[in-house]
């Protein structure tokens, strides 16, 4: 379990972004550490996607974003599995998977022998072989955000970033999605930051979370310590309670108070 | 927070993993892997283009007022390679037609195709929307009116070997095609804003072509006119020499960077999470497409549709892959434009219609149809 005495492979300091004179994101300190799984959490326009997308690079922001060695993080550092990914029409689950070896090509190099082996072996890993021919856009939902996720793998940075990866999957399929992430970062020794909105799913996987609101970051620690129902039931605006079921905490909605008479009878 | 792990579903994917990533330190390069055919140009599909293109090359050297006979052409075009001495059937006279009309012709229609295929493929790339085309973003109509310019006023701009009328179109393109992307990255753009961008370009551009037109005098107006409309009239190699650099250097540059028109197909974010500058890799495709496409439309004026209609048909046969549309529709288009120039010298003959009447008279209803199929928003 990461502890706060683990070296940071990336350090957000002050990170802030504003659109229109609003802050989205107000000067985040956030350390993350070597193979932890990091959860982002916080209701919707909390900053969660711009926190990523700065950490990524896709956005100008103020305050510095920086590896273990000081350098801003690269595509090779970094692979980022995106919220709706785009899946090109036409393109096989095969080509689709090479894309994630563009940042190890050279300007107008092509994919090497070695490139189309790294995404043949992720292939193989991640069950997909039957579907190698297969358009992407002709995916399930599951499947192609199986295929995104090989694509990331293809990419082979040291950090996963995750964006609301599940938002799209029903729950069968989400489980499937965030084991996996789960094996592969234990396998691979990957370091995962997710931005994840169900927080039920969130403490199940995650080391730590870290949770925003308002482009503030309010709290980031162990689950068990961020997830309080009094602070959620705060910053989500909407009363919350936090269970313990078999060990695992459970956020829920709480019970209403007054409820309308014809639904008196209803299981809550 | 541990997470049992025996999750079921992903077993067998976790049993994969030793013997896929960690296996193959033996050399191996012969053994298959799922992953080649991915972004191939297949061999037969570049053979069959070819031997099309080589076709239509024999049926418009031979088509024409003075009919000449296969044998004969082929006869004459080995004895033209050095150190091969063949007899041909041809006069002298025939000779000189093939050598100084039929074959320049046949070759500008080929690389005027092939530029504006190539051009269409590149467009629809950099711009993720499939009927993007020279013609419709208003690059030719920029094109064109540079080249008015220089043509019909001696606007001058040429400098070192380019000469002044690709030169003046150059800018005319990047001019229009700037516009058009401007529009389109505007508050209230859509996938389709960029081709109203690009068709309120075309008329800006066309009515000042009209206007600086007007302010000619009748048969200067008549010649800028003529070549305006989109013609493949050439007197001996001229054209070629124009266009040829022209073709070889940004056909190059655009056959260079098929890949990252792949890479862009995701989106610029995507793109650029993967490692790719899509700015700059947008910008050097479009400088090249543009700068062909006015290279083209200095030597045959306005020809509209090859760029859209080529590198679509290229799509719907064969691949998605830009790395497969780029080069067919360079082969392609240029064996499109050369067939339908036939065409435009012998369906009225002994006159002449404007090749870009043809084009315009196939590209329509290809165009009609692929609006109302409404494949126009998706990239």
């Amino acid at each position: 379990m990461a502890t706060s005495a683990a070296a940071p492979v990336l350090q957000c300091r002050g990170v802030a972004k504003s659109f229109g004179g609003v802050d989205v994101l107000a000067g985040i300190d956030l350390d993350v550490v070597a193979g932890e799984w990091l959860g982002v959490i916080g209701p919707n326009g909390a900053g969660k996607s711009t926190l990523l997308r700065s950490i990524v690079g896709l956005i100008d922001h103020e305050g510095t974003v920086a590896l273990a060695d000081g350098r801003p993080p690269a595509a090779t550092d970094l692979a980022l599995v995106p919220q709706t990914p785009e899946l090109p029409q036409g393109m096989s689950v095969a080509e689709y998977v090479l894309l994630g070896r563009t940042a190890h090509l050279s300007w107008l190099a092509r994919e090497s022998r070695a490139d189309r082996k790294i995404a043949a072996a992720v292939l193989q890993r991640l069950d997909l072989v039957r579907f190698a021919d297969r358009a992407v856009d002709s995916l399930s939902g599951g499947e192609a955000q199986r295929v995104v996720i090989a694509r990331a793998l293809a990419q082979e940075a040291p950090i996963l970033l995750l964006d609301e990866p599940t938002s799209a999957l029903d729950v069968g399929y989400q489980a499937d999605v965030l084991e996996l992430v789960d094996q592969l970062r234990r396998s691979d020794g990957l370091t995962v930051i997710a931005a994840m909105h169900d927080l039920t799913t969130a403490a199940r996987f995650v080391d730590r979370v870290a949770l925003l609101h308002r482009g503030r970051l309010e709290i980031v620690g162990p689950a068990s310590e961020v997830m309080v129902a009094d602070r959620l039931s705060t910053i989500y605006g909407t009363p919350l309670t936090v269970r313990r079921i078999d060990g695992e905490l459970v956020v829920l909605s709480a019970p209403r108070k007054s409820r309308p008479i014809h639904d008196a009878g209803g299981s809550s | 927070m541990n997470v049992s792990p025996d999750a079921a579903p992903l077993g067998a994917a976790r049993e994969h993993a030793s013997s896929a990533i960690g296996g193959g330190g033996a050399a191996d390069a012969d053994v298959a892997l799922l992953t080649d055919g991915a972004y191939r140009l297949s061999r037969t599909a570049v053979a069959m283009s070819l031997l099309v293109l080589t076709l239509v090359g024999l049926i418009s050297a031979t088509s024409g007022a003075a009919g000449l006979p296969v044998g004969g052409v082929l006869a004459s075009l080995i004895d033209s390679i050095p150190l091969i001495e063949i007899e041909s059937s041809l006069s002298t006279r025939q000779e000189s037609v093939l050598f100084q009309i039929r074959l320049p012709r046949m070759a500008l229609g080929m690389l005027v195709g092939g530029s504006l295929g190539m051009a269409g493929a590149a467009y629809q790339g950099v711009f993720r929307n499939p009927l993007a085309d020279p013609y419709f973003l208003g690059v030719s109509a920029g094109a064109g009116f540079g080249a008015v310019l220089a043509l019909g006023f001696g606007l001058d701009i040429g400098w070192g070997p380019i000469d002044a009328v690709p030169a003046a179109a150059f800018v005319g393109a990047i001019l229009a095609v700037t516009a058009s992307a401007t529009i389109a990255r505007g508050p209230g753009s859509s996938p389709s804003t960029l081709l109203l961008g690009g068709v309120a370009m075309a008329a800006l551009f066309s009515a000042a072509q009209t206007y600086a037109l007007q302010r000619l005098d009748e048969t200067r107006a008549r010649e800028v006119l003529s070549w305006l409309f989109g013609q493949l009239n050439t007197s001996g190699w001229d054209g070629i020499y124009l266009l040829g650099p022209y073709v070889v250097i940004c056909g190059g540059v655009l056959f260079a960077h098929r890949r990252h028109l792949d890479v862009l197909r995701v989106g610029d974010d995507e793109a650029r999470a993967l490692g790719l500058d899509p700015a700059r890799s947008r910008m050097i495709v479009i400088v090249a497409a543009s700068l062909l496409t006015a290279a083209a439309v200095s030597v045959s004026g306005l020809i509209a549709f090859v760029g859209l209609v080529v590198p679509h048909i290229v799509r719907l046969i064969i691949s998605h892959s830009y790395r497969v549309i780029v080069p067919l529709s360079a082969i392609a288009g240029g064996a499109f434009l050369a067939f339908v120039d036939v065409g435009a010298r012998t369906v009225v003959a002994p006159s002449e219609l404007p090749v870009g009447v043809i084009t315009a008279f196939v590209g329509g209803p290809f165009f009609a149809f692929l609006l109302w199929r409404g494949n126009g928003a998706k990239a």
